[in-house]
């Protein structure tokens, strides 16, 4: 039967998002949520600042190393917990967003309410986004103000705007895995299934995608020599450095890298090159922001447009699905 | 019957799943102001016919009018017009009584100050009033429905539409929500609800229509039915004491048949199939015959008798 709808698709958008934040700032996990992002962000700190305190070499961009400095007793920066963090309260968002309206069997009757599909999907997926933005501003400030205190010295404006990228790309991050969280909960009509699979998409593209990479990299690229002297070839290296980009994971490290450390010029070989303590090192001459914004651009709009595409399917699925509860 | 006169007004609706047929090309004309019982079997269709005038299914063919619009076409016009109160009606647990109806008010476009108003109308109304800052976590199944009805109430729709209301609910319960639905009716609703407890729904409902196998095989008043399926005959229930009563009761003009029912020890039953309505005869009758009459009543037809009759019929025709 041939259709055209009436009436504009975003009838019932406001209520929706601000019924789901609402939800989903009054939530357990919200609180969990708080207290993770406050230990993090402590944890991360501390961490950095005993490091700084030990190198007194001149910095310009000594506030970013706030974010991408390791120890050797803490291996983890800032930056590495926050791509680790992120995803886990983007699931934890979004996994029982769709279902858990059909189980509470209250779907049928907030459709029958003069509103399209559409408002309910994406007002929860913006309200979800909203809360996900909401700690990671909150845990930002939290850094920057420790740094503040614990290192006496202001950021300037550069480090800034680098650090505001870092949270524009976070953001982004998040909304990925917001995206195939919401996805899995229109596709399952278990919760827990839905969970499970997205932790489980999530484990696949950051742990063990890097591993298999290198595998089918080998087995495609390599040449007799190579195997034989067990060294990677060039053409090896650039499959193996274009196929880890399929994961949101690489694209993110990428993105973070080139922003908060200015001396990285180029991204062309990943991040194989790039060592922690290249990142604490002052190797190479920093680059401007606008030049490090033009590196990292393709990572950026790759990570938007990859919630984009998960966000489309998920409104395909769910647009063709049955309500009957 | 004219449109204007109609609240429902559904022609040829057929739904197809691949190549299952769940509905059969029904035609439904509900007037306003009526109350409309769809009756069947779990599985008949009677759910893919309501989610059909909701638009919230597609239909695969025929025409549907629901307060004047076309489900298919202005989805949001109908659904503004239209309550609607799902089968075993969910609700946000972590939400008050009060919150719940709040948010369906803002998605249904009521203005926020006028939405207060109604919701505690609509609260006070259905017996709800004193726990409307309770969450619904704390709600009993009944005092659920009353809350899918207090919904309805407060969106002020022109057509309530109740799939199987009634289930799951204790007999104090499912008799005050069949007050409350009367007090919808008494408002000026149009009310279409669906049931397959039939003995429960009679009581309330103008006009009703048995569903089988996706298709309405009966559908008018409940004495109308029962003149199609049971015949235009009436039944007496006769308990007496006596000899001979039986013979006494079968010579009396216009019975068909006296069928003789389990009684106890010291009375007999009967059960007297007439023509017309007999019964004043069939007590003279029990007297004549030197016997005691202890009960005599007429059976009302009920939905339930149709029910049983109609699909003995059926399968003895197959």
């Amino acid at each position: 039967m041939p259709r055209s709808r009436e009436g504009s698709p975003w009838t019932g958008l406001s209520a929706v998002y601000s019924k789901e934040l609402a939800d989903h700032l009054s939530s357990v996990l919200m609180r969990v949520l708080e207290w993770l992002v406050i230990l993090s962000g402590l944890g991360a700190v501390y961490t950095a600042v005993q490091q700084l305190k030990t190198t007194t070499a001149e910095d310009r961009f000594l506030f970013l190393h706030l974010f991408t400095a390791t120890s050797d007793a803490v291996p983890i920066n800032f930056i590495s917990l926050i791509g680790f963090l992120v995803p886990l309260v983007a699931i934890g968002l979004g996994f029982d967003s769709v279902n858990g309206e059909f189980n509470r069997r209250t779907m049928s009757r907030v459709l029958a309410q003069p509103i399209y599909r559409d408002a309910l999907l994406f007002g929860k997926f913006l309200a979800g986004l909203s809360t996900l933005a909401i700690s990671l501003v909150a845990l930002f400030l939290l850094v920057i103000g420790l740094g503040l205190v614990l290192l006496g010295v202001p950021p300037n404006g550069e480090e800034v705007l680098r650090a505001i990228g870092f949270l524009v790309a976070s953001i982004a991050y998040g909304g990925v895995w917001l995206a195939v969280a919401m996805l899995f909960s229109v596709i399952f009509r278990s919760s827990a299934a839905a969970a499970m699979c997205s932790i489980g998409f999530w484990l696949l593209l950051t742990v063990l995608w890097p591993i298999l990479v290198r595998f089918v990299s080998q087995a495609i690229a390599a040449t007799p020599e190579s195997i034989a002297t067990g060294q990677q070839t060039v053409g090896q290296l650039y499959l193996e450095v274009a196929l880890s980009r399929i994961s949101p994971n690489t694209l993110f490290m990428e993105t973070m890298v080139g922003l908060l450390s200015p001396s990285t010029s180029s991204l062309q070989l990943g991040l194989q090159f790039i060592i922690p303590s290249q990142m604490l090192g002052t190797m190479g001459t920093p680059l401007q922001f606008g030049q490090s914004l033009l590196l990292v651009w393709p990572q950026l709009t790759a990570l938007i447009a990859t919630v984009i595409v998960f966000f489309a399917i998920t409104y395909v699925t769910f647009q063709r699905q049955e309500i009957r509860a | 019957m004219t449109s204007g006169d109609l609240a429902i007004d559904a022609r040829g609706l057929v739904k197809k799943y691949g190549a299952a047929i769940a509905v059969d090309g029904i035609d439904l004309l509900i007037k306003k102001g009526e109350i409309f019982g769809l009756l069947g079997p779990n599985g008949a269709g009677k759910t893919t016919v309501i989610l059909m005038l909701l638009g919230l299914t597609d239909r695969t063919g025929g025409t549907v009018d629901i307060a004047g619009h076309d489900p298919a076409r202005q989805p949001l016009e109908v659904k503004r017009h239209v309550g609607y109160m799902p089968d075993s009606v969910g609700f946000y647990d972590n939400l008050t009584a009060r919150a719940n109806l709040a948010y369906i008010a803002e998605l249904a476009g009521i203005p926020r100050a006028e939405a207060k108003s109604r919701i505690a109308d609509a609260l006070e109304r259905m017996r709800l009033g004193d726990v409307a800052e309770k969450k619904v976590s704390t709600f009993s199944r009944g005092m659920r429905q009353r809350l899918g009805l207090a919904e309805i109430w407060m969106k002020r729709s022109q057509v309530a539409i109740l799939d199987e209301p009634t289930s799951g609910l204790d007999p104090q319960s499912t008799a005050e929500l069949l007050a409350m639905i009367r007090e919808l009716k008494a408002e000026g609703m149009s009310i279409l609800l669906s049931s397959h407890l039939l003995d429960r729904v009679q009581v309330i409902c103008d006009r009703v229509a048995l569903f089988n196998k996706g298709k309405v095989v009966l559908q008018g008043t409940v004495p109308e039915l029962a003149k199609a399926v049971l015949g235009g005959g009436i039944v007496i229930e006769i308990e007496a004491v006596g000899d001979g009563v039986a013979a006494a009761l079968s010579r009396v003009s216009g019975v068909t048949k006296v069928e003789p029912q389990a009684g106890n020890l010291a009375t007999n039953k009967y059960k007297v199939f007439a023509s017309r309505d007999v019964s004043a005869d069939l007590a003279a009758a029990v007297m004549n015959a030197q016997g005691r009459l202890i009960r005599l009543a007429v059976e009302e037809p009920s939905l339930d008798a149709i029910y049983t009759r109609y699909f003995e019929e059926q399968s003895r025709a197959a």
